[in-house]
């Protein structure tokens, strides 16, 4: 059973309607009692980082979430919700994350390396690129998501980056490490490929496979 | 590299979609969800329904539309039409929409843009700009109420204005291509792609695969709706999207 964390933010309709759609059983809840009976976690999010981590805190989710993953238990961030897993953002002010994955998000330059500027968000399809192999890309064709975001993660730590899009920069897509997974697409939007995507998370939490480095 | 979009665009009335829908193979070519569907298999990119119900309890039915819709579809899409209130937006996403499209409600109270940007991200608002060619003005004026009321603005400066306050995508339809079927309004469209920094979308005037060329090539535009020549299928999403690959564009 998979727990979509309803924190008041967001896509949950569509979120929910996907696992529908694969045919995987899940359950909408804010309530921490609920979500603990699950087998893996789902955060989405569409919204502003201050106001989504504000939720999080105020409501006890931000340490259920990493209490979560410190008992190695899946937990899969999507679009804001895959942000959020990262120690700050940059969006409206500076705020802290939940702090699972090493690195912050940023607002796109709108200006490429050599003064073109471009435009921002990143919206529309783009094509992925696989850079390590992870249960969660397994039989995932490398083709076009559906990205809508101003804001990117930037991080040091190349391990943590399954696969990327490239949109004037290097935009990390899939990310992991241990039980905490993300994409900064949105896989519910993205065709076939999006559903494969989430077919294998709901996977892995199904054989409850603990994911290590 | 981002892809160039293709979005047909369904006007809905009293939860049905009507201005001619001539589909052969379709149960119910009045169906959006089935149309919604059709346009998906397709390889649409993204879908926009445009509610032009003139009652309450039509707005009452998009938002059972929508959620089926959003049940079917593994694309985004966008609804518009009738939605003047933060509490009409919320209701439209949490029903499974992914942005939100504003026009008249926008210009008569432009805040009503931040207002949902600071709620649900810039990401999702959509400002929608029916725009008229004006002698007097050297430039297109704004129209409002689907196109019956002319406005003080002149489109690159309220599209400004409209990105300033959140909008995070610009549907800008063409007054005078709009039906003409001669293709898009190209000076236009760059107009307001010079002012903007956000994805513009073309809309008005579409009538071959070659107009499509012309509104990403010459005008610069991010994605192209149509409606018409895709409801009468003069040509379909998937040959549009082929004959663009075949120019070299960056398609899905």
């Amino acid at each position: 059973m998979i727990g979509i964390v309803d924190y008041g933010m967001g896509n949950l309709h569509s979120v929910s309607k996907a696992m529908e759609r694969i045919g995987l059983p899940y359950v909408i809840s804010e309530d921490l009692e609920v979500l603990k009976t699950t087998d893996g976690l789902l955060l989405p999010g569409v919204g502003a980082f201050p106001d989504a981590m504000d939720i999080l805190n105020t409501t006890g989710k931000a340490e259920f979430l990493r209490q979560w993953v410190a008992d190695g238990k899946p937990l899969m961030g999507i679009c804001l919700g895959m942000q959020l897993l990262f120690e700050e953002s940059e969006e409206h002010r500076q705020t802290k994350g939940l702090g699972l994955l090493p690195g912050k998000v940023v607002k796109f330059q709108g200006q490429s390396a050599d003064g073109t500027p471009y435009k921002v968000p990143h919206m529309g399809w783009n094509q992925l690129h696989f850079h390590q192999q992870h249960p969660l890309l397994n039989d995932v064709e490398q083709g076009y998501v559906y990205f809508v975001h101003s804001y990117v993660v930037q991080t040091e730590d190349t391990q943590i980056l399954l696969a990327t899009s490239d949109y004037h920069q290097d935009v990390p897509a899939v990310v992991g490490r241990g039980s905490v997974v993300g994409t900064q697409f949105h896989p519910e939007k993205s065709s076939v490929v999006g559903m494969d995507l989430l077919a294998n998370f709901g996977q892995l939490v199904e054989k409850g496979v603990k994911l290590h480095d | 590299m981002l892809t160039k979009r293709i979005i047909p665009c369904l006007d809905v009335k009293e939860g049905r979609v009507v201005k001619g829908i001539q589909f052969v193979g379709l149960r119910d070519a009045g169906d959006p969800i089935e149309l919604a569907a059709f346009y998906d298999g397709q390889g649409a990119d993204e879908l926009v329904f445009l509610d032009i119900s003139a009652s309450h309890e039509g707005h009452e039915t998009m938002i059972e539309v929508v959620e089926e819709v959003a049940g079917k579809l593994a694309i985004p899409f966008t609804v518009g039409g009738g939605i003047r209130t933060l509490e009409d937006m919320k209701r439209v996403l949490r029903a499974g929409a992914d942005k939100v499209s504003l026009n008249t409600a926008a210009v008569l109270r432009p805040e009503l843009i931040k207002e949902g940007a600071d709620f649900f991200g810039a990401q999702c608002m959509v400002v929608a700009i029916d725009a008229k060619y004006d002698e007097e003005l050297g430039s297109w004026r704004v129209y409002t109420h689907g196109g019956r009321k002319a406005t003080e603005w002149e489109v690159a400066d309220w599209a400004k204005h409209a990105v300033s306050l959140g909008a995070g995508e610009i549907l800008l339809t063409s007054m005078d291509q709009d039906g003409a079927k001669t293709g898009f309004d190209v000076p236009l469209l760059k107009k307001v792609g010079d002012a903007v920094s956000v994805p513009v979308i073309a809309s008005g005037g579409a009538g071959n695969q070659e107009h499509f060329l012309e509104a990403f090539n010459e005008a610069g535009a991010d994605a192209a709706l149509a409606a018409s020549i895709f409801h009468y299928k003069e040509t379909s999403v998937a040959e549009v999207k082929s004959y663009l690959k075949g120019e070299g564009l960056s398609i899905r």
